[in-house]
């Protein structure tokens, strides 16, 4: 039990890169928190891509005994929040569990679109906001300028900001102390009844679910028995505990304390990141608020390359779902591509990162069909219907009209780019809302459809901008427009996998593009090969797969037989991998590629 | 000799519609072709009294297996086999005269590069026996032969061919086209110079680079320019059937062509699935011995073969029995590179009754099926491996 003023909980607010988890390294061995030889890079991203990519998913936690100059020891709460866009849900809720935060700015990049983003959750948590100047031994680094930014963009005075290198150890003793002096202590009634929210959760193979809570208000002590608000399930607490970041048994925890507890509770999907924790007797009428239900935002289907494989993604997507429980799935039939999932995601990159956890931990080859938003379907007779799959649109003629989901995109960049830019986003149906300048960086702020931003618009932006622009988004409502489903036809045949939902405006050229593609991918037949793009029965697009004209084995005597038995084996080994579609054989490589979306 | 015993439990064996031949296999050349991938070696010695006995221990050594059968064909196939001795060619020929009994018309073929040297032997060639030539003339001008890596000349090559027809009863010549940089006006001009020599066999090939070659090797590294895309091959193929056909000179196989009656009794034993032994390095054959079908292989280098042959009295390095659907793909396989096509019936029973997807190949036109024979058709032929990926490889 430790008292509420020697307690400082604070959270990292960085982009990608600019030291958010090398600062959490030093603070961590600074204060001797880990011994020397269990230290290992990124303490606190414990997945390989999180590791890999830098970037953090699952919240995490230290809990760090810092001896201040004041001659106190204060205890120190770091929770390392999920650092993008789509988890935001997950980062206001994290940044409600900590009174203050440190905002690390490379001091040679300057403030990028994504520490906007998180800095304003951490402004609208009322945290008190420290700014960190990493990298500061760097010869390409401009403390001023970037101070200057930090004023200028977020609008936060940046006089006291420290300066520091968090690779080289330079200035952590200073952050450390600015801590203790600047950020505010956690308050809390020790005596009312239990009020905890429930900031993250994970399944450990050996514990089950671990909870990660923040108490507010009153003490919960191992053996309790308390009541998920939201859900209302109750538990007993096998096990509580504070991160080390390894696990150490706690007997209590009280306001301002964060830890975890187990207790025995199945699957992630049991718990909701934001939720109250109170006894289950005597407990607390009043849940915290803020509280929201995660929402999958980008579906797609994941198929299995070969089909034999199916039992294992399903066994995969089921290990998977323990962990995560704002990823959601069901079974999908497609005649292109077999049997497969429909998953919603919280966004692109959790979408990328689910499939490469799959591709990687369970080591299964995914087909991955273009990812669609969810599309609000009003029909004529008054009911709204949710569409998450092109393949399941409704007969138009009982449609009145279709809303797709919109967003505020952020884009920082400097400004040799901006008309590629801003060029990019009107092609993309976006409407310009502000254009400002910070040195010779701009700051252009767009609503755009985010099916727009789906397909490819990440890609493309990095592109054109070099990979000098940063992005970030958030959802900001729904809009009626003109869309249409876009079917791919080859042989006259409907190829499932291959349809779209795309605007009306824009469906020629990407049509287009998708026959083409489709030309290049689908190998000669004997007859000729119509491929379409069509909305209802009108054809936009069109090529033509001339007839194949020869294949034939020029020599083939008494010594050639095995050799061209083999080929026909390796034939019948490739038709394996083939789809058909009516007299159509098409590789499965082609849906791959067609369905890329980076070409 | 006595002819095969009729067997009693069942009436004629499936290879006996085809028949029987022998093919020998001599591995030399004096040149490796850039573009051949077939089995040849280049040898500074040769010892030709070590061939000729492991020969005749292969030729014995079938003859005990077989035991006396009808003997239709024998084929001298290389390697450059008209830089065999012509001693060796007639010792061959004499020991399997001596064990099987053979067709009145039966036919014995050599491969022979049209230089010089091979020329002056073409005589001995005939007194040893041989009946028929296989002229590897491949161009009729000299920059093509060079790119093909031919060490004669066109002028050569029309002289070794008029020695030939002066000595041999039967005379084909092989020709290769869709050669780099050949232009439709080129091929059509060449070709009717071949025609002019009114042959009544030619073997005409697309040039193909098979892995392994010096010519896959050059167009890997972004060599060998100049060869025709799959619509250019195909002009050129369609080309070749027009002016053979007006010249009396149809195609009764893929890329062979023959007056009516000279077509090429050896060949066709491979084609129809006849039985025929393999003797030599890296030579295959198909035996049917008591009702099984076995594909046998023998060792692919000289030296190995020889050593095989005298240490432990066979060059074969493998015999696999054929499962029924083997024999039945092969049959299919082989057959219908035949314009004449193949016997359903023989179909029917080789695969047991397995039925072929035909439907869609006769509506496009492919194929044809009238009087039980299942025939490719014109339109078919150029692209006779996507029908038999069609046919073999159905559609699960």
């Amino acid at each position: 039990m430790t008292d509420p003023a020697r307690i400082r909980n604070f959270s990292i607010v960085a982009h990608i890169d600019h030291g958010k988890s090398t600062l959490a390294d030093r603070l961590i061995q600074l204060t001797g928190t880990v011994a020397e030889r269990d230290m290992k890079e990124q303490m606190l991203d414990s997945m390989d891509i999180e590791r890999e990519r830098g970037i953090t998913i699952k919240a995490n936690t230290v809990r760090i005994e810092y001896p201040a100059k004041d001659g106190h020891t204060y205890t120190l709460n770091l929770i390392d929040t999920p650092g993008h866009v789509d988890f935001a849900y997950e980062v206001s809720r994290s940044m409600r569990a900590v009174e203050g935060s440190l905002l690390v700015v490379d001091a040679s990049q300057g403030v990028e679109a994504q520490t906007l983003a998180n800095v304003y959750q951490a402004i609208d948590a009322g945290h008190e906001i420290v700014p960190v100047l990493n990298k500061i031994d760097l010869p390409a680094a401009e403390p001023d300028r970037v101070k200057a930014q930090i004023e200028d963009v977020i609008g936060l005075d940046a006089s006291d900001a420290i300066p520091i290198s968090a690779k080289s150890g330079l200035g952590i003793p200073d952050v450390l102390e600015a801590i203790v002096t600047r950020l505010p202590a956690p308050k809390g009634d020790r005596t009312a009844p239990l009020t905890a929210m429930l900031v993250d959760s994970w399944y450990d193979a050996y514990l089950g679910v671990v909870v990660m809570i923040r108490v507010m208000d009153g003490v919960v002590r191992k053996g309790d028995r308390i009541r998920m608000m939201q859900t209302g399930a109750i538990y007993g607490i096998d096990r509580l505990a504070v991160l080390k970041p390894a696990m150490q048994d706690i007997g209590e925890l009280g306001p301002g304390e964060i830890g975890v507890f187990t207790a025995s509770i199945k699957q992630v999907r049991d718990t909701r990141v934001g939720d109250t924790i109170t006894h289950e007797k005597g407990g607390t009428d009043t849940p915290l608020p803020g509280f929201k239900p995660s929402v999958p935002v980008v579906f797609c289907g994941l198929f299995p390359v070969d089909a034999a494989e199916f039992e294992d993604l399903r066994d995969a997507i089921e290990k998977l779902a323990l962990n995560d429980a704002s990823f959601t799935s069901e079974m999908e039939t497609s005649a292109a591509l077999g049997f497969g999932f429909r998953c919603g995601f919280l966004g692109l990159l959790h979408l990328e990162v689910v499939r490469e956890r799959l591709e990687r931990e369970f080591d299964i080859d995914l087909i991955t069909t273009a990812p669609s938003v969810v599309y609000h379907i009003h029909m004529r007779d008054g009911t709204v219907r949710e569409l998450h799959n092109p393949a399941d649109m409704p007969d138009l003629t009982y449609v009145d009209h279709i809303e797709e989901p919109r967003i505020q995109a952020t884009i920082l960049v400097p400004d040799e780019y901006l008309g590629d830019v801003l060029k990019l986003c009107q092609d993309r149906r976006g409407i310009q809302e502000q254009l400002t300048y910070a040195g010779n960086r701009a700051m252009v702020v767009y609503d755009l459809p985010l099916n727009e931003v789906v397909f490819d618009f990440y890609d493309r932006l990095k592109s054109v901008t070099k990979g000098y622009a940063s992005f970030d988004y958030h959802l900001t409502g729904y809009r009626e427009d003109h869309l249409v489903k876009m079917q791919v036809l080859v042989n006259e045949e409907p190829v499932d996998a291959l349809s779209m939902m795309v605007h009306r405006d824009r469906a020629e050229s990407r049509g287009r593009v998708m026959c083409e593609k489709l030309k290049d991918l689908i190998p000669r037949h004997m007859f000729k090969i119509p491929i379409q793009a069509a909305i209802g029965g009108r054809v936009i697009a069109r090529e033509t797969i001339s007839a194949m004209r020869k294949d034939v084995t020029a020599k083939c005597y008494g010594g050639d037989i095995t050799r061209k038995k083999k080929l026909l084996e390796k034939q019948k080994a490739g038709k394996k991998k083939m789809r058909q579609f009516g007299k159509v054989e098409i590789p499965q490589e082609a849906f791959i590629n067609a369905l890329k979306m980076d070409s | 000799m006595p002819l095969p015993a009729p067997d009693d439990t069942a009436t004629t064996e499936d290879w006996q519609a085809a028949g029987f031949g022998i093919y020998v296999h001599w591995p030399y050349c004096a040149a490796k072709c850039p573009y051949c991938d077939f089995n040849s070696h280049v040898a500074a010695t040769i010892d030709h009294a070590r061939w000729i006995s492991s020969y005749l221990v292969e030729v014995e050594r079938y003859f005990q297996e077989t035991g006396p059968r009808l003997l239709r064909s024998v084929f001298f196939g290389g390697g450059t086999p008209s830089l065999m001795d012509p001693a060796t060619v007639a010792e061959v020929i004499a020991a399997i005269r001596a064990r099987w009994p053979v067709a009145n018309d039966l036919e014995i073929t050599l491969e022979a590069n049209p230089g010089s040297v091979e020329a002056g032997r073409f005589r001995a060639f005939r007194e040893a026996g041989v009946t028929r030539v296989s002229l590897g003339l491949q161009a009729l001008n000299d920059p093509d032969l060079r790119r093909l890596g031919r060490i004669h000349s066109a002028a050569e090559g029309l002289a070794a061919l008029e020695v030939a027809r002066a000595t041999f009863d039967r005379v084909s010549f092989d020709l290769i086209y869709a050669r780099q940089d050949q232009t439709p006006d080129d091929w059509r001009a060449e070709l009717r110079d071949a025609l002019a020599l009114q042959p009544d066999h030619l073997s005409l090939y697309q040039l193909t680079v098979e892995p392994g070659t010096a010519f896959a090797d050059r167009l890997a590294r972004g060599g060998l320019r100049g060869l025709p895309d799959e619509d250019r091959a195909a002009d050129l193929w369609d080309m070749t059937q027009e002016l053979t056909a007006t010249a009396g000179l149809p195609p009764y196989e893929t890329s062979n062509h023959a007056r009516a009656g000279a077509e090429s009794i050896h060949n066709r034993i491979y084609w129809q699935s006849g039985d025929w032994l393999g003797i030599g390095p890296g030579a295959h054959g198909r035996l049917t011995l008591q009702g099984t079908r076995l594909a046998t292989a023998a060792f692919r280098a000289p030296a190995a073969w020889l050593d095989a042959v005298e240490r432990r009295g066979t060059g074969e390095s493998g015999r696999d029995a054929l499962t029924e659907d083997e024999r039945a793909e092969e049959f299919l396989m082989m057959g219908l590179r035949l314009t004449e096509g193949i016997d359903m019936a023989r179909w029917t029973r080789l695969s047991g009754d397995r039925p072929l997807p035909l439907a869609s190949l006769r509506d496009d036109g492919m194929m044809t099926l009238s009087d039980d024979r299942l025939r490719v058709t014109a339109t078919g032929r150029p692209v006779l491996n996507a029908i038999l990926r069609a046919l073999l490889t159905p559609s699960r």
